[in-house]
């Protein structure tokens, strides 16, 4: 057991009253598990993945990764815990845009204190197949290379989950088929769980578990 | 480590991408504008230092009035002390037809007893240390002489009576004074030419000084044996407290020019400030992604911290290598009035220049960037979250508290400390209140305009504070220049236009009672109305209320000054001419008696009213008066005119010497040589010739000034940088939103042009306003005076303001209006 959510819940309080935007959700993601998150926009797919991730408070309930209860931790805690065993990939929004490609991988090693983050980064970027590329900025990269870059930046300090929303949104389907077989080639060979939230039913048919989400409850939750 | 190499890339990126340009450009403008000051005055302050030594000519120094004891010499001599005389006063001499006011300086052998004198054998030619002192008949004086006479090494200069020949010139000597040089050159002589030069007679205004030199412990038990002897009006001087005035003076004139040069500190401040901002909210994204990959708080307050601390570091080096240089603008402009070459500067100014650029980027800085540790790492999902805001109190507080302590850093006077407070806020209060008063009034007019001019308009009363912030720094620039240019220019010469033709353009003085009738008789044949001649007795005041003076603490300087230095006394049987009456009566004219009139001024700093009683000390003998009415001056009317006048009777039984003041035309001087030959003991003093050089003076150091005012305007020009920059995703997009409607490009330019030109207009506007009413202020309180105002100030201040803004602005935003509008809305 990787992750555990035990009646987790996210209220909001707005104009118009406190808004639900996540209802008495539980799961238990074991080791290794390739989950697809699904759902209309708007269901609180990302909301869901913030809570996981310890990037953000529940309104109630708890959430446990690996033997860390992330519910009751503080923001440098939690962080903590990401920067040991969390890796992430977004729609957007990938690199650090004053860091060159391998800067980008090294940066979550140093955070974690690793000494050996230069060549371990460039071995990650070389994985990708991005030899050719370890000193070049973000802006002098395409949308796939950058992509690319994230997935060597998230599975660097080979974390035991790595979170992801919609991966190849912003990527043609041909880029986008590339990157996520290299997601799915790391997730074998190195046994990380993945959180996928994505609208992609042909990637979601590629996970082992899909998860779905309608306005904030769990209303399916079932193995491929 | 991880946070400083961090630090180090991310801020080498954002250099290269030009990110925090103007952030480093505002603290070099910051850190040069002070550290130039800094290094000009550690410049002149170790000139003051390394004569300091030699600054008394001698060890020990006993200054009087009258000719030093003799036996001061003979027990000098007993003891194995060596000793020499000097004797100074001011005195005309001449060469052909030609005067020239020069001080004269006559010593005997041995002259100086510590340091040496450095002469040259020509005026262009290099300096030599020489031992001696010039022989009888021969002179040594100073370029300035020779430049105003036109004089040459040979020839030869009419000195009272006697023809002395003119030998070398005179390039140094360790007592003249350091800092601020005299306005009359020196010229030094053989004190035994005194005798034969008929200058020196009883009662002339002379200083003379009894100089010893020898080992410590002598010359200690000679002071011992010294002190008692000393009489009143004899001063006795040791290195300790020869320097205390030229520190005083160095002291004043760096505080001032520190404070000028803080204003362009806190406008470049204030760009740093607006640029941290931007700098902060460019970050944001950057820093919820750190947080997302698992970086604490506290790492990214380190990676803050090494940021600010590395550009303090490289601002604080960059600058004061700057202001090194511009130093050397100030001492080539200072350089007449500072005298000789000053010494290098040493290091601690730079030090200086360090802390200013940590303390601007800890006061205007620091905030935006600490707060940047709480940016929330859910933005990386949400970018919708709203960044994290600096409370308006947190920086204020900041940004004023370290003001502050600059502020008292400079001044180290709690009391000028306040007031400098004060007098900022008010300023400030009255400048930001026009600002905001001309923004709103701009942005009423554009009903009425153009459609680039309306787009301007426009965005200088969106961007509201920002623009208040640019008029207030450009006016205020702006404003200290045209008050130094034209309008000094405009209110010294209605100054001189408002004297009459026929002012007094030449004093007289040290007339002996048994000349006055010769003296007259010159002017008359020479057809000039004689000149009514005042007595003059020379007194020290030795009690006020019947309390000696030395039991009195007197705070006010010019009350003190009064105190300390000899004082001018004078009797009058009628009230004068350029006095009036404030207080009490004026005695009868045919009375006689110790009755006594004071000057308002010198009343107010001493504290004295009618009914109270001035002692005095004339020539040993004491003499009480009672104050029976204040006067107040014309001091502009160049009569002579005294600060204590007596009633006619016991004052006249002291040594009397006689003043005046008369006009002679230019071409009718040939009767004040005539006199000057008949009368060597006469001293005339050409006022004109003073004033020119007072003028001469006032010009180099308002140039100064000016300078270092440059600075304000370059701080300007900076904060409108950073403005821009502040705006230039804003502007971008707009430009590609215009664009793409099918403004074509000339459409968006001239917008932008209208815009800064608008902004640039009201800040001279702003300018022209604060000048013309500083101007009337000083017209009306300390000159007395009818100014017109000078179209060149009123139109002065928007044509440069527009101009200067107009081009600054326009060339820092035209860029965004060259790039596509496709590469705008695609990213
Ligand atoms: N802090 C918040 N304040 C107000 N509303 C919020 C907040 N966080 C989330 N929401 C709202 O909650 C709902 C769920 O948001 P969430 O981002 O989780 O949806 P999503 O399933 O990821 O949608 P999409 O597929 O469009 O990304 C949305 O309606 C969103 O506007
Ligand atoms: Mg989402």
């Amino acid at each position: 057991m990787v992750l555990r959510a035990e009646h987790l819940g996210k209220q909001v309080s707005s104009p118009e009253g406190t808004l639900t935007i996540l209802d008495d959700v539980s799961l238990v993601i074991p080791k290794g598990q390739t989950v697809a998150v699904l759902g209309a926009s708007g269901a609180g797919k990302s909301t869901l993945l913030a809570l996981l991730a310890g990037l953000d408070d529940p309104s109630s309930g708890r959430v446990w990764l690996r033997d860390h209860e992330l519910t009751a931790l503080d923001e440098d805690g939690r962080a903590q815990v990401r920067a040991e065993h969390v890796g992430f990939m977004f729609q957007s929004f990938h690199l650090l845009p004053s860091l060159t490609a391998l800067e980008n991988v090294m940066l979550p090693l140093e955070l974690a204190g690793r000494r050996d983050a230069r060549t371990a980064a460039r071995a990650a970027l070389v994985d990708v197949g991005l030899e050719s590329r370890v000193s070049h900025y973000p802006r002098q990269l395409s949308g796939g290379e950058k992509q690319r870059v994230a997935i060597a930046r998230a599975f660097v300090t080979t974390p035991s989950v790595l979170f992801a929303d919609e991966p190849t949104g912003n990527l043609d389907a041909h880029t986008g088929e590339r990157v996520l077989n290299l997601l799915f080639e790391m997730n074998r060979q190195r046994q990380t769980t993945l959180v996928l939230v994505t609208h992609d039913e042909a990637l979601a048919a590629r996970c082992t578990r899909r998860i779905e989400l309608d306005a904030g409850r769990l209303s399916a939750d079932r193995m491929n | 480590m991880a946070a400083l190499l961090y630090a180090l890339r991310t801020l080498a990126r954002d250099w290269k991408s030009g990110e925090i340009g103007v952030l480093v450009v505002a603290l070099l403008v910051a850190v040069g504008s002070l550290t130039a000051i800094a290094f000009f005055t550690d410049r002149v302050s170790k000139g003051v230092e390394r004569q300091a030594t030699e600054v008394l000519a001698a060890d020990l120094r006993v200054r009087s009035s009258d000719e030093p004891n003799p036996d001061f010499f003979v027990e000098a001599g007993a003891r194995g002390l060596d000793s020499a005389r000097v004797l100074a006063f001011p005195s005309v001499v001449n060469f052909g037809d030609e005067g020239q006011l020069a001080a004269l300086r006559a010593v005997s052998e041995g002259y100086p007893l510590r340091g040496a004198l450095r002469v040259a054998d020509d005026l262009f030619s290099s300096a030599y240390v020489v031992r001696d002192i010039p022989p009888p008949g021969e002179v040594w004086a100073e370029s300035g002489l020779l430049a105003r006479l036109g004089m040459a090494v040979g020839d030869t200069l009419q000195v009272g009576a006697v023809e002395l020949r003119l030998t070398r010139v005179l390039e140094y000597r360790p007592d003249q004074s350091v800092g601020f040089v005299a306005l009359a050159p020196t010229v030094l002589m053989n004190l035994a030419d005194i005798p034969a030069s008929g200058l020196v007679v009883p009662g002339s205004r002379v200083t003379w000084a009894a100089l010893f030199a020898g080992g410590d412990a002598e010359i200690a038990r000679f002071r011992a044996w010294l002190e008692p002897e000393l009489v009143e009006g004899e001063r006795l001087q040791d290195l300790s407290d020869a320097g205390e005035q030229v520190t005083g003076a160095i002291d004043r004139a760096q505080r001032f020019l520190t404070l000028a040069s803080l204003v362009s500190v806190l406008l470049a401040a204030v760009a740093v400030a607006m640029a941290a901002r931007r700098y902060a909210a460019r970050h944001v994204d950057s820093v919820a992604l750190m947080k997302c990959l698992g970086a604490p708080q506290r790492f990214v307050l380190q990676v803050g911290l090494w940021q600010l601390t590395l550009l303090a570091l490289v601002a604080g080096v960059l600058g004061s290598v700057i202001g090194w240089l511009a130093q050397f603008g100030i001492a080539w402009l200072l350089a007449e009035l500072v005298g000789g070459a000053l010494p290098a500067p040493g290091w601690l100014p730079a030090l200086m220049g360090l802390v200013t650029s940590l303390a601007v980027l800890t006061g205007f800085a620091l905030p935006p960037i600490v707060q940047l540790r709480t940016v929330a790492p859910l933005r990386v999902l949400r970018r919708d979250l709203p960044p994290p805001r600096v409370a308006a109190w947190v920086s204020a507080t900041t940004a004023i508290g370290v003001v502050v302590l600059m502020l008292y850093w400079v001044l180290r006077d709690l009391r000028l400390l306040l007031v400098v407070v004060g007098g900022i806020a008010v300023l400030l209060a009255a400048l930001v209140l026009a600002g905001w008063l001309l923004v709103r009034v701009s942005g009423r007019l554009r009903g009425g305009v153009g459609v680039s001019w309306r787009y301007g308009l426009a965005n200088i009363s969106r961007r509201g504070g920002e623009s208040i912030t640019q008029v207030v720094a450009f006016g205020l620039g702006l404003m200290v220049l045209l008050l130094l240019t034209v309008v000094r220019n405009d209110l010294l010469d209605g100054w001189r236009a408002s004297l009459p033709e026929d002012a007094p353009n030449n004093f007289i003085i040290n007339v002996q009672p048994e000349e006055l009738a010769s003296v007259r008789e010159i002017f008359r044949a020479n057809d000039i109305e004689p000149p009514v001649f005042s007595p003059l007795v020379r007194a020290r005041i030795s009690h006020l209320n019947g309390v000696p003076v030395r039991e009195l603490e007197v705070t006010d300087p010019d009350g003190r000054g009064l105190l300390t230095r000899e004082a001018n006394l004078s009797w009058s049987a009628p009230l004068p001419a350029s006095n009036t009456l404030v207080a009490g009566r004026w005695w009868a004219e045919d009375s006689r008696g110790t009755e006594v009139s004071i000057e308002e001024g010198i009343a107010q700093s001493l504290g004295l009213g009618v009914g109270d009683t001035l002692g005095f000390s004339i020539a040993g003998e004491p003499l009480t008066g009672q104050i029976t009415s204040i006067r107040a001056v014309a001091w502009d009317s160049f009569d002579p005119n005294f600060f204590v006048l007596f009633q006619p009777g016991e004052i006249e039984e002291f040594p009397t010497t006689w003043i005046t003041s008369v006009f002679v035309p230019r071409d009718e001087r040939t009767a004040l040589l005539e006199l000057v030959r008949q009368h060597p003991s006469v001293s005339v003093i050409d006022l004109e010739s003073i004033i020119a050089q007072v003028r001469q003076v006032m010009d180099r150091a308002s140039l100064a000034v000016q300078y270092v005012f440059g600075f304000t305007l370059l701080a300007g020009v900076v904060v409108l940088l950073a403005a821009v920059q502040a705006t230039r995703d804003e502007r971008r997009y707009e430009s590609a939103m215009l664009r793409t409607f099918g403004a074509r490009q000339g459409v968006v330019l001239r917008g932008i042009v209208a815009e800064f030109v608008a902004l640039g207009l009201l800040a001279g506007i702003l300018a022209s306003v604060g000048a013309v009413v500083i101007g009337q202020v000083l017209a009306r309180q300390v000159f007395r005076l009818d100014y017109a105002v000078d179209p060149m100030v009123l139109f002065g201040g928007p044509i440069l303001g527009a101009l200067l803004v107009g081009i600054a602005g326009t060339l820092a935003t035209r860029s965004v209006v060259r790039t596509p509008p496709v590469q705008t809305l695609r990213a």
